[in-house]
C-alpha cells in the first residue's frame, strides 16, 4: 500500500512538470501586460511602462523565464504579483480561508441533499418523490450560478432586504454575533453554488445507486430477511458510493480553486477571484501560481480516491 | 486684448478694487478657466486662495464608519507604485501631498503652510523655482515629525530609475534641495510655468525616509511598509488585502482641525460597476462607490426612490477617434504605419472631414454615455471653461457625402467609393467595453450611408494598452485606419495633455512605439506653438497658444474628439464627499462628512 502510493507520487512529478510548462508557455504567449493603466496617463511617460516590462524581466525569452521561475519554484520562493509587488504565496494565503469557507459549506450543503436525495429516490423510482426530484435537479442544473446569484441577490437583497450581497472578511463584532454575521453573509453564495452542485450530484447518486439496487446479491440480502435501512445502506451505498468518491474527490480542489463566477458577484474575497483579477491583469506569477496548486490538488486527490476505492470495495487491491 | 488689461486686472485684484470672483468671471468670459485664472493670480503676485470649502462638522470623529466600494480594489498602498486610480485611490486614505486640487481646480493646501505664489516669495518671476514650506507640527502615524528631508527623499526615491517608481515623471527634470527644517527649493531645468505637479495630487503624496530610505532603488519591493503605509494622513492604517480591502482608523493627531468626521474607512474591492451601484444607490449598504461606468439608463432606474444617488465631476477626459496619417497596410523596414509612408485615403483633407461629420455625438451621448458624457469638438476640453470657441461639430450624411463627392471619392459598384483604385475601406480599432463597442457600432452605420466600409475590430485592454514591443495590437503601433479611446487629463493644466501631438513624440520603432504621437502627424505650426507653450511665463500668451493648438487639430482633422466624459460616482444621499474632476476620489477625504 505505501509503496503504491509513493510509486503514484513519482509518477506524478513528470506529469506536474509538463503542467507547469504548458502553463508557463501559454501565459508566457498570452499578449497584454499589467502596466495597461499607465499608458493613457500623461504624467507618466512611456519609458516608466517600458522600464517596468524589462524590470520584472517580461521581455526576457520564454524558455528562460521558465527555468528561472522553475528553479524559484524548488527553492520555495513563489515570486512576487507584478501587480501588487507582494509575495505570491501570502497573496494567496490571505485568500484561502474565504474560499475554503464558502465553496466548502457549498460542497457540504450540496452533499447533504444530494445523498440522501438521491439515494432515496433510487429506492422507489419513478415515484412522486423522484418525479420531483428529478425535475428539480434539472432545473437546478440548467441554472448557471450567474444567474441564480443575481436572482438571489435581486429577491433577498434588494426587495427583502434580509441578506448582504457585499461579502466582508473584517465583521465588526464577536464572539456570537460575528458567528451569526459570517453565517448570514455567506447563505446567498452558499445556496447558489451548493444547490447547484446538489443538482448534478443528485442524478449520478441516484443512477448509481440504481445500477446496484438490482444486482442479485441485494436480493439475496433481502432474502436473508435484513431490513430495508440495514441494505441499502450497509449493502447498497457502499458499493454504489465507488463512482460518487470519484466525482468528489475530484470536485475537491474546487474547494481550494474556489468558484470564479460566484466570488465575483457576491464580491468573495477568494481564490476565484484572485484568479480572474490576475488572468484580466496578466499578472503572470499569481495565474501561474493558483494554477499550478490546482494541478497538484487535483494529482493528489485522484490519489486519494483510489486509496478509498480499496477501502470502499476490498476487491479493488492497490499494487 | 488681453495683456494690458490684464495687468491692471491683477492690480486691481492686489489693491482690493476688484473682488478675486469677479476677476475669475472676467477671464472665463474670454475663455479662460478659474484654475488658470487663479494661477495668473498667483504669478501676479496675488495668493491663491482656497476655494470656501464648507465643513460644518465642529469636532474630530463621532462621524461611524465611512464604507467605500471600489469595484476594483487597491492592490499596493505606496502611491510611488500606483499604477491605476485605484492604488492611488488606496494610498490616499493614509498619504498626503503637499497640496490637491479641489472642485474648481484650484489649489488646496493640504501639508503645505501655504500655496507658493510670487507674493509670498514662493514663485520666481522667471518660472524655475518654487519654496514650498511645510505646515508645522505635523507628524507621521508613527509620531516621528514631518520635515523638509521627507521631500528630498521623495524627489530621489522618485527619480531613482532602479526604484521602478511610476510617479517618476512628475519629478523628472528637476532638483529638490532643502532650505530648512520646514522649507524646500524645486528648481526646474526649463522655465515650468505649470509648477505644481511634484508633491502635488496623486503622485504628489509622501511617503516617510525613515522608514522607507534603506528601500530605495533596486531594493524598493522589500519594504514592509509598501504594505502597512505610515503616512500623514486623516486615517491611520489598520489592515489591508491586495484587490479586496483595505481598512483605516481615524487619526487623532490629524493636522486639521475637526477633522476627520468618520471615525474609520473601509475601502471593500471586487464585483463589478453594476452591482456597486445597486450596494450604495439601492439598498445602501455602502456610502459611496467610484467610477460608475454603468449606462444611464440604468443608473436612472436605480436612482429612482434608492437611497443614494449618482455625483458628476467635471474634468477634461476626452474620448476620441484618432486618424492614422500612415499607411498601416504597407511594410517599410519591418514597420507598419510608417511614417516614411503616407494614408492612401486618410492623407487627403476631405476623407477626415467628411468622418468627423460622420460621427453622431448626439445619439452617443443618448443612447450611451448619458449625464456622463458632453458632446465636443475639441480635444482640449478643460479646465471648464477653457474651451476654444472656434470650433463647431456637426452631424451630416450628406454634407460628408458633397465633400467625398467633391474630391473625387465617387461610389463603385459594391456602392464603396473609391478614386484611383483606393477603396474607402477602414479598420476602425478600440478597446473591448460596452460603450465603446456600442460608439463603434453607431459611426459604422453612419459610414456605410455615406459609402464608406468600416470594419470594427476590439482588442482587450490589457493588450491594446500594453507597452508589449512584439503584439502588433496595441494602440501605439496603430495598425489600423482609425481607434477610438480615452485620454484622461490628469491636473488641470493643457501642457502633458497636448505635447504628445507635437512631432518629435511620433511612435515609430526606432523609439520602441514609445512615442505619445500615435495618429504620427506632423504639423509644424502645431510643433511652435508647443515649443513656445512649454516655455512661455505669459499665462494669457500661453493660454492662446494651447487654444491655438487646439484649434490646429481640428482644422486638420487628427481626431475627431467624440465625448468630455465627466467622472461618475454614486453616493449615499447623507453623504456629503469633495469631489473634483481635476482630482482622484479620495484626494479631499478629509473633508468628506455627512448629513443628518
Amino acid at each position: 500500500m505505501s509503496q503504491y502510493v509513493l510509486r503514484r507520487l513519482m509518477i506524478a512529478i513528470p506529469s506536474l512538470l509538463g503542467i507547469s510548462l504548458v502553463l508557463f508557455v501559454v501565459l508566457a504567449l498570452a499578449p497584454g501586460d499589467p502596466f495597461s493603466e499607465l499608458a493613457t496617463n500623461p504624467n507618466v511617460p512611456p519609458e516608466v511602462q517600458a522600464a517596468l516590462r524589462a524590470r520584472f524581466g517580461l521581455d526576457d525569452p520564454i524558455y528562460l523565464r521558465y527555468l528561472h521561475w522553475l528553479n524559484a519554484m524548488l527553492h520555495g520562493d513563489w515570486g512576487f504579483s507584478f501587480v501588487s509587488r507582494m509575495n505570491v504565496d501570502t497573496l494567496i494565503l490571505q485568500r484561502l480561508p474565504a474560499t475554503l469557507y464558502v465553496i466548502g459549506s457549498a460542497q457540504i450543503l450540496a452533499l447533504l441533499i444530494a445523498i440522501p436525495v438521491g439515494v432515496y429516490a433510487a429506492t422507489k423510482p419513478y415515484s412522486l418523490f423522484d418525479q420531483i426530484a428529478n425535475t428539480l435537479a434539472f432545473v437546478g442544473f440548467s441554472l448557471p450560478t450567474f444567474f441564480t446569484g443575481i436572482l438571489f441577490i435581486l429577491i433577498f437583497s434588494v426587495t427583502l432586504d434580509w441578506l448582504p450581497f457585499v461579502y466582508t472578511t473584517d465583521i465588526k463584532a464577536t464572539g456570537i454575533h460575528y458567528v451569526l454575521e459570517m453565517v448570514r453573509q455567506a447563505i446567498m453564495p452558499v445556496a447558489v453554488l451548493g444547490l447547484f452542485q446538489a443538482a448534478s450530484m443528485t442524478r449520478f447518486v441516484r443512477s448509481a445507486m440504481l445500477d446496484v439496487i438490482r444486482l442479485d446479491y441485494v436480493t439475496t440480502a433481502r432474502a436473508k430477511g435484513l431490513g430495508q435501512a440495514k441494505v441499502i445502506v450497509k449493502h447498497v451505498m457502499r458499493n454504489a458510493m465507488i463512482p460518487v468518491v470519484t466525482l468528489i474527490a475530484l470536485q475537491m480542489p474546487a474547494v481550494f480553486g474556489g468558484a470564479i463566477v460566484t466570488e465575483q458577484i457576491f464580491r468573495i474575497p477568494g481564490i476565484g477571484s484572485l484568479l480572474i483579477t490576475s488572468i484580466l491583469s496578466n499578472d503572470t506569477p499569481v495565474v501561474m501560481a493558483v494554477t499550478f496548486v490546482f494541478a497538484c490538488l487535483v494529482v493528489l486527490f485522484n490519489l486519494i480516491a483510489d486509496v478509498l476505492y480499496g477501502w470502499l470495495d476490498p476487491r479493488i487491491s492497490l499494487r | 486684448m488681453l495683456d494690458k488689461e490684464l495687468r491692471s486686472m491683477i492690480g486691481d485684484v492686489k489693491d482690493g478694487r476688484m473682488d478675486r470672483r469677479a476677476f475669475i468671471r472676467r477671464l472665463a468670459a474670454v475663455g479662460l478657466t478659474a484654475p488658470m485664472a487663479n494661477q495668473i493670480l498667483a504669478i501676479g503676485g496675488v495668493a491663491m486662495a482656497q476655494s470656501p470649502s464648507p465643513y460644518p462638522p465642529t469636532k474630530r470623529g463621532g462621524g461611524g464608519p465611512l464604507k467605500l466600494l471600489w469595484w476594483q480594489g487597491p492592490t499596493l498602498l505606496n502611491p510611488h507604485f500606483a499604477t491605476g486610480t485605484k492604488d492611488q485611490d488606496g494610498s490616499r486614505l493614509f498619504y498626503e501631498p503637499l497640496a490637491s486640487w479641489d472642485v474648481d481646480g484650484h489649489l488646496n493646501p493640504i501639508l503645505a503652510a501655504e500655496i507658493p505664489s510670487i507674493k509670498n516669495g514662493g514663485l520666481s518671476a522667471d518660472a524655475k523655482t518654487v519654496i514650498w514650506k511645510l505646515k508645522p507640527g505635523v507628524k507621521w502615524h508613527d509620531g516621528k515629525p514631518l520635515t523638509a528631508d521627507d521631500l528630498v527623499f521623495n524627489w530621489e526615491y522618485a527619480s531613482d530609475p532602479a526604484t521602478a517608481a511610476v510617479s517618476s515623471g512628475p519629478y523628472s527634470d528637476l532638483t529638490v534641495e532643502k532650505i530648512d527644517d520646514l522649507s524646500v527649493r524645486i528648481t526646474f531645468k526649463n522655465p515650468t510655468p505649470f509648477w505644481a505637479n511634484a508633491f502635488v495630487g496623486a503622485y504628489g503624496c509622501i511617503i516617510p525616509k525613515h522608514l522607507f530610505a534603506e528601500y530605495k532603488g533596486a531594493k524598493s519591493r522589500e519594504a514592509p511598509n509598501n504594505l502597512k503605509p505610515v503616512g500623514t494622513g486623516p486615517y491611520k492604517f489598520v489592515e489591508f488585502k491586495p484587490g479586496d480591502l483595505v481598512r483605516g482608523e481615524i487619526n487623532p493627531d490629524y493636522h486639521m482641525a475637526n477633522r476627520p468626521f468618520f471615525d474609520s474607512v473601509e475601502m471593500k474591492g471586487g464585483g463589478d460597476a453594476v452591482s456597486a451601484a445597486r450596494a450604495v444607490i439601492q439598498t445602501g449598504e455602502y456610502d459611496f462607490a467610484w467610477n460608475m461606468q454603468v449606462e444611464d439608463e440604468v443608473l436612472l432606474r436605480l436612482e429612482k426612490g434608492g437611497k443614494g444617488k449618482t455625483l458628476y465631476a467635471v474634468g477634461g477626459d476626452i474620448e476620441f477617434i484618432a486618424i492614422n496619417f500612415t499607411d498601416p497596410n504597407t511594410e517599410v523596414d519591418g514597420e507598419r504605419s510608417s511614417l516614411k509612408t503616407k494614408h492612401p485615403s486618410l492623407s487627403d483633407p476631405a476623407v477626415r472631414q467628411a468622418l468627423a461629420l460622420l460621427v453622431d455625438r448626439d445619439s452617443i451621448k443618448k443612447a450611451i454615455y448619458g449625464r456622463a458624457g458632453r458632446a465636443t469638438a475639441n480635444y482640449l476640453n478643460g479646465p471648464d471653461d477653457f474651451v476654444s470657441k472656434n470650433t463647431k461639430w456637426e452631424f451630416s450624411v450628406d454634407k460628408a457625402i458633397a465633400l467625398l463627392e467633391k474630391a473625387g471619392w465617387k461610389a463603385g459598384a459594391d456602392g464603396i467609393r473609391e478614386k484611383d483604385g483606393k477603396k474607402l475601406k477602414f479598420v476602425y480599432q478600440t478597446s473591448i467595453n460596452g460603450p465603446r463597442q456600442k460608439t463603434q457600432a453607431i459611426v459604422k452605420q453612419a459610414c456605410q450611408k455615406a459609402g464608406i466600409d468600416v470594419e470594427l475590430k476590439s482588442v482587450v485592454a490589457s493588450v491594446f494598452f500594453s507597452s508589449d514591443v512584439a503584439n502588433p495590437d496595441t494602440y501605439s503601433k496603430f495598425y489600423a485606419d482609425i481607434e477610438m479611446f480615452q485620454i484622461p487629463m490628469t491636473q488641470p493644466d493643457p501642457a502633458l495633455h497636448m505635447r504628445r501631438y507635437h512631432s518629435r513624440n511620433v511612435a515609430t520603432k526606432e523609439n520602441k512605439w514609445q512615442g505619445q504621437n500615435f495618429p504620427r502627424w506632423i504639423n509644424k505650426e502645431f510643433d511652435a506653438a508647443i515649443d513656445a507653450a512649454d516655455i512661455e511665463i505669459d499665462p494669457v500668451k500661453r493660454a492662446a497658444l494651447y487654444i491655438k493648438c487646439n484649434d490646429l487639430m481640428w482644422q486638420d482633422t487628427v481626431v475627431i474628439p467624440v465625448m468630455h466624459r465627466l467622472a461618475v460616482e454614486a453616493a449615499s444621499n447623507t453623504l456629503r464627499p469633495a469631489l473634483s474632476g481635476w482630482a482622484n476620489q479620495t484626494d479631499n477625504l478629509q473633508d468628506w462628512y455627512r448629513e443628518g
